[in-house]
Order: structure tokens, then sequence, then C-alpha cells
């Protein structure tokens, strides 16, 4: 997998207190190419964020630790680098979007400045070309050069979170870690926030790792998916394996419970329960609580990982019982119960 | 059907020191029994303000609250306290609006001790009871802290606490946007079996299009502090006649490869509605504006029956 610009194996994350460890990422693998959009898709304490700050090695040690696996990017493993050559990659090689730009921006330092902090960290520019650099970042994210001077109180979010955009990607990384980047923000300012990341994604052919729970902003700025459940990866395949034929219990749930708008359906098919406790998850499926095709064997062993496509990949041993249920049928069956 | 609450007119300015906020400014709907109204917008457009208005979290500035064919929005503290019972709230983020230091039953039991619903503490714990089953918290958790509990339980107490009194009518504050997908449409079914149950009649917040369109007979799209577009909620979908109505439903992200969302998001941003020139509050943002959306404000009319709309080129840009 030599075109692979970012390969995770076997992450393991675990946060321990006293005596429980939250088992918060559990042996997840994945590939990222260059130029590809991969969406990383779950629910609150799926383990995604944790993820994205494993590969950056910014899990707060402790309680923190990741206890496995590796994170290769660019033929070194990321998580045997010394600290220094980390700082060398962080920010510069691979960046990181927060999901909250009201607080992960100084509000003691004019925009300008933090843009062109981190250009004269990474690429040694003097102050002056360094500060011309950041003015044309901002041009480039929609902001006009003149604001440079202002602080971040004196933005709105969406403008806060192009600020944001414009620090990741002024040292032109390789690889684009968004965290929830339009999360916070109003559905208007998300399609110009999620349209500029695509804009500048294309220019610079940047890979990106998007974070969301939300499977609109997948369909519409990736290529690839992967669904994350109590720190696994239970599905991946690209947005018409996921979409279209879904294998996989959770994912199809994930669709039943957003009501959509093209379709009117009177009653919305939640998932029943809760997501499991991450102190003490279960020996075999994660998912098999609340899972309506579970029997006694899912909840044994671990899962495997089945291969039913090329490059779908489904970590369910009922995948060919969800196959021959077809969610497009049932959908259609519930039409049948709309209000006249 | 009977109409069980409108608003004429309604405004609510706040003083502030850049100058006068508008933040609700002329709003005139109604809704009927057993009817939900979906109220949408985006960040600071006035929909919070204008469902806090109509329970009296804020006393308005100016215009009519009428419940039941009785004007209440200037009525006295003591006068109102009927009225309080019968209309309730929903608050959006159940990690705030819940007391940290009182349990699951007390937190549903303060409103029935203020209004003195239950004769002892015997019939106080049973109604606890019965409410908890209603919204599907287990009896177990009676003892529990908010903090203990997952955000889609807590919104199950906020629920719970808002029916304590038997309302007629509930002002639903983003209540489900705090919560993950799956949490979510449980609540949103548990909403919809209540309605139907107890008769209730919803005033629905949302910024969530899909959400609103899912729960509404009708829907008022409100954009700086007024309505611009106001239908049952198929028309609006199918023929989202205000230019904000349609930018704002093309900007939702659709979770269909298939279906790529149509480009040309909306320029520019919302700003705060203080001391505004006269004209249209979205003609700095629209596509269609043209010298007259800059000098007039461009009134609510009923374009097709039912379908209400504020806009002056309203007939030009749907060819009606």
């Amino acid at each position: 997998m030599s075109n692979r610009l970012l390969e995770v194996k076997n992450l393991v994350v675990k946060y321990r207190s006293g005596k429980t460890a939250v088992h918060a990422v559990n042996g997840i693998s994945f590939g990222i190419r260059k130029g590809e959009s991969l969406g990383l898709v779950g629910e609150t304490g799926a383990g995604k964020t944790t993820t994205a700050l494993a590969i950056l090695r910014l899990i707060a040690s402790p309680p923190g630790k990741i206890e496995g696996g590796e994170v290769e990017y660019d033929g070194k493993n990321l998580l045997e680098l010394p600290e220094s050559g980390m700082r060398h990659i962080r920010g510069n090689r691979i960046s990181m979007i927060f999901q909250d730009p009201m607080t992960s921006l100084n509000p003691v330092m004019t925009v300008g400045d933090q843009i062109a902090a981190t250009i004269r960290l990474h690429r040694k520019k003097s102050r002056k070309d360094a500060a011309v650099e950041a003015r044309n970042m901002l041009e480039l994210v929609g902001i006009p050069g003149e604001r440079y001077n202002e602080y971040p109180h004196q933005f709105s979010g969406g403008m806060k979170q192009r600020v944001m955009i414009a620090i990741a990607l002024s040292c032109n990384p390789s690889l684009l870690i968004a965290d929830e980047p339009t999360t916070a923000l109003d559905v208007t300012i998300q399609a110009q926030v999620l349209d500029l990341i695509e804009k500048l994604k294309r220019e610079f052919d940047t890979s990106l790792l998007l974070i969301t729970h939300d499977l609109g902003v997948v369909a519409e700025v990736c290529e690839n998916a992967a669904i994350m459940y109590a720190g696994e990866i239970v599905e991946y395949g690209n947005l018409r394996h996921i979409y279209k034929g879904t294998l996989h219990p959770y994912t199809q749930g994930l669709f039943e419970s957003i009501p959509n708008i093209d379709e009117d359906v009177r009653r919305l098919k939640p998932i029943e329960g809760m997501m499991a406790d991450p102190t003490r998850l279960p020996q075999g499926c994660a998912f098999a609580l609340r899972c309506p095709y579970k029997d006694g064997g899912c909840e044994k062993n671990a899962i495997p990982v089945f291969e039913p496509e090329p490059g779908h990949l489904v970590k369910c041993l009922k995948w060919s019982e969800i196959k021959g249920s077809d969610r497009r049928k049932r959908l259609e069956e519930r039409r049948g119960e709309r209000i006249a | 059907m009977k109409k069980l609450l409108e608003t004429r007119n309604l405004k609510k300015y706040f003083r502030t020191p850049r100058g006068m906020l508008y933040a609700v400014d002329n709003v005139s709907f109604v809704i009927k029994e057993g009817e939900t109204l979906g109220v949408v917008g985006e960040s600071g457009c006035g929909k919070s303000t204008l469902g806090r208005c109509v329970v009296r979290l804020h006393d308005v500035t100016d215009g009519q609250v009428w419940y039941k064919e009785k004007e209440i929005s200037r009525l006295s503290r003591k006068d109102f306290r009927d009225y309080r019972r019968d209309m309730q709230m929903i608050f959006q983020d159940p990690f705030s609006s819940l007391n940290p230091r009182m349990s699951v039953s007390q937190i549903i039991a303060e409103p029935l001790i203020i209004h003195k619903m239950c004769a002892n503490s015997f019939e106080l714990g049973r109604k606890v009871g019965e409410l908890m089953d209603t919204v599907g918290l287990a009896r177990r958790l009676a003892s529990s802290y908010p903090h203990e509990l997952d955000g889609g339980r807590r919104q199950r107490i906020g629920i719970a606490r808002a029916l304590s009194l038997n309302p007629r009518f509930i002002v639903c504050d983003e209540p489900v946007s705090a919560l993950d997908v799956s949490i979510q449409a449980q609540i949103l079914n548990l909403m919809q079996d209540l309605q139907e149950e107890l008769r209730l009649t919803y005033m629905f917040i949302t910024h969530n299009i899909s959400v609103v369109k899912h729960i509404s007979n009708n829907i008022m799209v409100m954009y700086m502090g007024t309505v611009v577009e106001l239908a049952p909620s198929p028309d609006v979908f199918r023929y989202r006649m205000h230019p904000y109505t349609k930018a704002l439903l093309d900007a939702a992200p659709i979770p269909d490869p298939d279906k790529k969302r149509r480009r040309e998001p909306l320029k520019g941003e919302i700003t705060s509605p203080i001391d505004l020139p006269a004209g249209c509050r979205f003609a700095k943002r629209c596509v269609y504006a043209s010298g007259e959306c800059f000098s007039s404000d461009p009134l609510l009319k009923e374009y097709r029956p039912g379908h209400f709309t504020a806009c002056h080129n309203t007939e030009k840009i749907n060819e009606l």
C-alpha cells in the first residue's frame, strides 16, 4: 500500500482513572491516499476525536494513553518519533481544524499574527514575509486582508472557522484533519465553509480526514466513509457502499434515525437503547445489545472484519442477512405509513 | 379545529449600548389546537425570543398574545399563573436547564409542589412515577442526579417536568439539537406520541430543516426578527417562495451521494438587527434584490391559499 499517505494500524487508546479504564479506541485500522477525503462518522463517545488526537499525539497523558498500534505517515511510525520530530509534523505536514472556533483561537492575538506565527515557525520566514503570506491566506479563505489586525472577538463564528482553516492550510500540509468543522455553524454558513474546504483541498491536493456525526456532510465532501461505534470502525467503504449498500445494522440504524427531507415518514425508527458503557465493553460485538439481528454468536467472541465486496469492509456476523433485508425495500414499506 | 394560540404584531425590542435591537418585529401567527407550528431560522433570527415571549418569559414590547380567546401578554404575574400551568416550555440544553443539586424525582415534582397539584406526598410520589413512565424513564433513576444521566435521558426529564402540570400548549426550544441522531429520533417519536395521547399543541423551534419538516403541520421561516414565509409544511418545501427559504433549504446537506446540494450558497452573513434602516432585512444577501427592496419593508402577503411570504419580488421570482 505504498500510495497510502497515512496508515493507521490497530490503534488502541485508553483513558485510565483509578481502577477503571475507558476503552476509547479499540484497535482501529484505516488508510488515506494522497488527495483522498475520508469521513469518520459516529455519535458522541464513539472515539472519533480521540482517533484524530492520537494521530497527532495530542492525547493528554495522563489520563489518556496510546496502548498499541501504529500510525504510519510517509513511511514513518509517528508513535515512535521523538517529540521534536512530531513538532515538525504538527501544523506543518498534518494540521487540524477543531470543532469550536470560538475557543481554539487566541483571544489576545490578532488573527493575522496567529496565521503568521504558524508560517514563521514551520517555514522559517521573516516577520515581514510571514505577514504578507498570512494576509494572502486570509484573502484565500474569503476574509479581506484589511482585517489582519483584528481580534477573534470581532469575527463571527463562520469567519473564525475560516481563520482556523487559514492557519491549518498556511504551511500547505499533506493531510488536514477537520474535527466537526461546521457543527457549531448555521446551515448557510456551513455550506460556505464546506465549499471552501472542498475548493482548497482540490487546489492544494490535500488529503482530508473529516470527523463528523452528520451523514449529510460526508455525502457532500468525502469519497469514502468509516462508521465508528464504541471505539471500532464497524463499516468502511466508498459512499456507494455506505449509503446505498449499507451492511452494518448500526449504519442502517443511523440512516433510519434521520428524518429525510425528500420522504414523508410518519414515525422515525430510532436505534433502541444507548451506547455500551466504554468502561465495560462486552466480549463480542459492542452493538449487539441494541441490534435487531443479533443471535448467540454475536455476544461470544470478537467479531472479525468481512469484505463482501472489494473495498467494502464490515464488522458484523450478520451482514449477509442485512443485505437480504435491503434498506430500500423497508423504506418503501415505511412510506406506506405516511400521513394521508 | 379551534385556534389555541395567536400572536398579533408581536414585537420585542432590546435596548443595547449600540442601539435598539429588533429581536422580534411584527410577528403574527395562529396555532390551532393539536397542531405543531415549526419555527425555523438561523442563530440570531429571534426564534427563541419569540418562544419566550409567547410563554411570558419575556414581557413583550408591543403587540398581543391571545390564548384561548384571551389576551395574556399584559396580565399581572398573579393572573398569569393559571396560564402558566397550561403553557409550558422544553429547553434546548438538557445539561444546563436542570438543577444539578436536585434528583430526578425532585425536578419533576417541583412544578407539582409549586402549583399545589397534589394533596399529599403519597399522591406526589405516584404522580412523579407516572410521569416517568410516560416519558420512558426507568423508575429506578428517580433518585439519580442529572449529571449521572446521558443527554437523551436528561431531555426526557425536561419533558416530564413540562408535562407535570397537564399543559395544553408547549413551546419546544431546540429540544433535540443537543442530542445524537439515534437519541434524537427516540425523543421526536416520544413527542409525537405524547401529542396524540394528550392532545398537545406544540410550537417547535429549531434550526434543523429535516426535523422541522418531520414534526410540523405549519412552518414559519424567520430572518432577523421577521417572518419571511409561513405555510403548511409540505408547501414550504414544494414552493419555497421566499429567496431566503430557498437558500436555507438548499444549504442543508442531504445524506445521499446522488443528491448533491445545489451550488451557489448564500453569500455573506446574518448581522444583528440593531438600528435597522428601512427595507427588506434580507436584501443585502439576496440575489433578486431590486431598488424597492432597499427602501420599503415587504409585508407578509398571501400568495397561494394559506401560503404567506414577505418579499417584494415574490411574483417575479415564482412566476405567479
